[in-house]
């Protein structure tokens, strides 16, 4: 698999999953790491038997696009990287508003 | 226009064994939209990394799922001998394959069993998981476990099998098959379950590819996608074509899930007569630095496992993104406009998985 992973600015997240979108990629997954104040978001997409891979680096008190008007199913990883992490996600379609995960502690992954 | 009212299913139904709530709002008998809701039973297993080293997390992998267990430690073990740059000894690798192919046989009549549950045939629900019974045993047999297995580890396996216990492998799927073709036949030809199931919950190709499903439900609808075909563990040097089906409904994805169970003991004849001989294991030197995306074929679907390790004994990220999770979307897609009646078939059909879900 490749295994690359290309840099992308946070403000060019929507740019970027457009173009792919256009290419006939599809989501396969998104989530976040922790790293010194800031994130690293990997958002994965396929074709075939294909994979682009791009990370982006998000301080943390710093908002990112929602990919959900470009990819609909988005909104699951969204949620998740939200509700675990604290990643602040704007304009997300189906948004649970920190309930998708009934956890005990507030965002425990951050 | 009718009145819209919402329906709470879930996340205690009897279709479900595990958790999932949607909320179903209906116009009279149809569905006109699903919101799921998980989060139930989230166990963060993914954070353990902070205190479990990179070799004991193959054990947590491994306690993310039940049936899934396998592939979890296989995929995890994976990811981390690709980043330390480790070979596997082929025998290794064709006993990951054997173990693999048992998982998806296990799996899929554990399904078949729950969807003849479903639409009322209680007889063939016992059939299929007292056939799936027999691949508990060879797993029993070979690994010492029925449920949790541990036979993974970063650089090989646990336990070698000899090659007595393999020849007795290779009659038991004989035998397996034959019973297999018996307890298919009602789920195939017998009208009453074709109309639980033809034509109902359509995913088109198109629909199916834009919302990123996976596995047999992507399979179901025309698209050749099978992560088995990149060669990972003995798939390279295995002969198999990926099962695919055109019509995109309940019945196809049965039918791709029954046609897999068949090419799943064709796949562990061919491993048992080509088994090589030799180590099962390397030795691992040294920490894990870098990262990797591993993807492997789950009986539910493509799971990814991404690991991120600083060259601690402490990895930073291991992340698990299941077939289920992706098959959500597409779980939402196939629900609108059905009837309320094809709600718990059509949940069955994706074949969730909620504990791996939810990790």
């Amino acid at each position: 698999m490749n295994t690359e992973f290309t840099a992308v600015n946070p403000g060019s997240i929507i740019d970027e999953s457009q173009k792919l979108k256009f290419a006939g990629y599809h989501l396969m997954q998104q989530c976040a790491t922790r790293i010194p104040d800031a994130y690293e978001l990997i958002y994965t997409f396929g074709k075939g038997l294909e994979v682009k891979q791009l990370k982006i680096t998000l301080p943390e008190n710093e908002e990112i696009s929602s990919i959900t008007s470009i990819y609909p199913c988005a909104f699951i990883y969204e949620n998740e990287m939200h509700d675990l992490f604290g990643v602040q996600i704007k304009m997300i379609n189906i948004d649970f508003e920190g309930k998708l995960y009934r956890t005990a502690i507030e965002t425990p992954f951050k | 226009m009718s009145n819209r009212s919402v329906i709470p299913f879930g996340p205690q139904h009897p279709v479900l064994p595990e958790p999932i709530h949607l909320d179903l709002v209906m116009e009279d008998e149809k569905v006109v939209e699903a919101i799921p809701s998980i989060g139930f039973i989230h166990r963060g297993l993914e954070k353990l990394v902070d205190k479990k080293d990179f070799n004991e997390m193959v054990y947590v992998a491994e306690r993310i799922c039940g049936i899934c267990s396998l592939g979890h430690g296989l995929g995890y073990s994976e990811a981390v001998e690709h980043i330390m740059d480790i070979e596997v000894p082929a025998r290794a690798r064709y006993l990951r394959t054997i173990w693999s192919e048992l998982s998806r046989i296990h799996s899929h009549l554990l399904w078949m069993g729950l969807l003849a549950d479903a639409f009322g045939f209680e007889s063939l629900y016992m059939d299929c998981w007292r056939l799936r019974e027999e691949a508990l045993d060879m797993f029993e047999a070979s690994t010492g476990g029925r449920v949790i297995f541990s036979v993974m580890k970063i650089g090989g396996i646990r336990r070698d099998v000899s090659n007595e216990m393999l020849k007795d492998f290779n009659e038991r799927i004989f035998k397996m098959e034959e019973d297999l073709k018996t307890i298919a036949r009602p789920f195939l030809e017998d009208a009453a379950v074709q109309t639980r199931l033809r034509g109902v919950g359509v995913l088109t190709a198109e629909q199916a590819d834009a919302l990123g499903c996976t596995g047999p439900f992507l399979r179901a609808s025309g698209i050749s996608c099978d992560i088995r075909s990149t060669g990972y563990c003995a798939y390279g040097d295995i002969n198999f074509t990926p099962i695919v089906s055109t019509e995109g409904d309940s019945y196809a994805r049965t039918k791709c899930r029954i046609e897999e169970i068949f090419q799943a003991f064709d796949i562990i004849h061919q491993c048992i007569d080509k088994m090589p001989s030799g180590d099962i294991e390397v030795p691992v030197k040294g920490m894990p630095n870098g990262e990797y995306m591993m993807r492997i074929e789950q009986p539910r679907g493509e799971a990814l496992y991404y690991v991120k390790a600083n060259g601690t004994k402490f990895i930073d990220r291991m992340r698990v993104r299941t077939p289920t999770f992706a098959n959500l979307s597409g779980l939402v897609e196939i629900l609108k406009g059905c009837d309320l009646a094809d709600v718990p078939i059509l949940v069955l059909t994706i074949d969730p998985c909620i504990s791996c879900t939810e990790r």
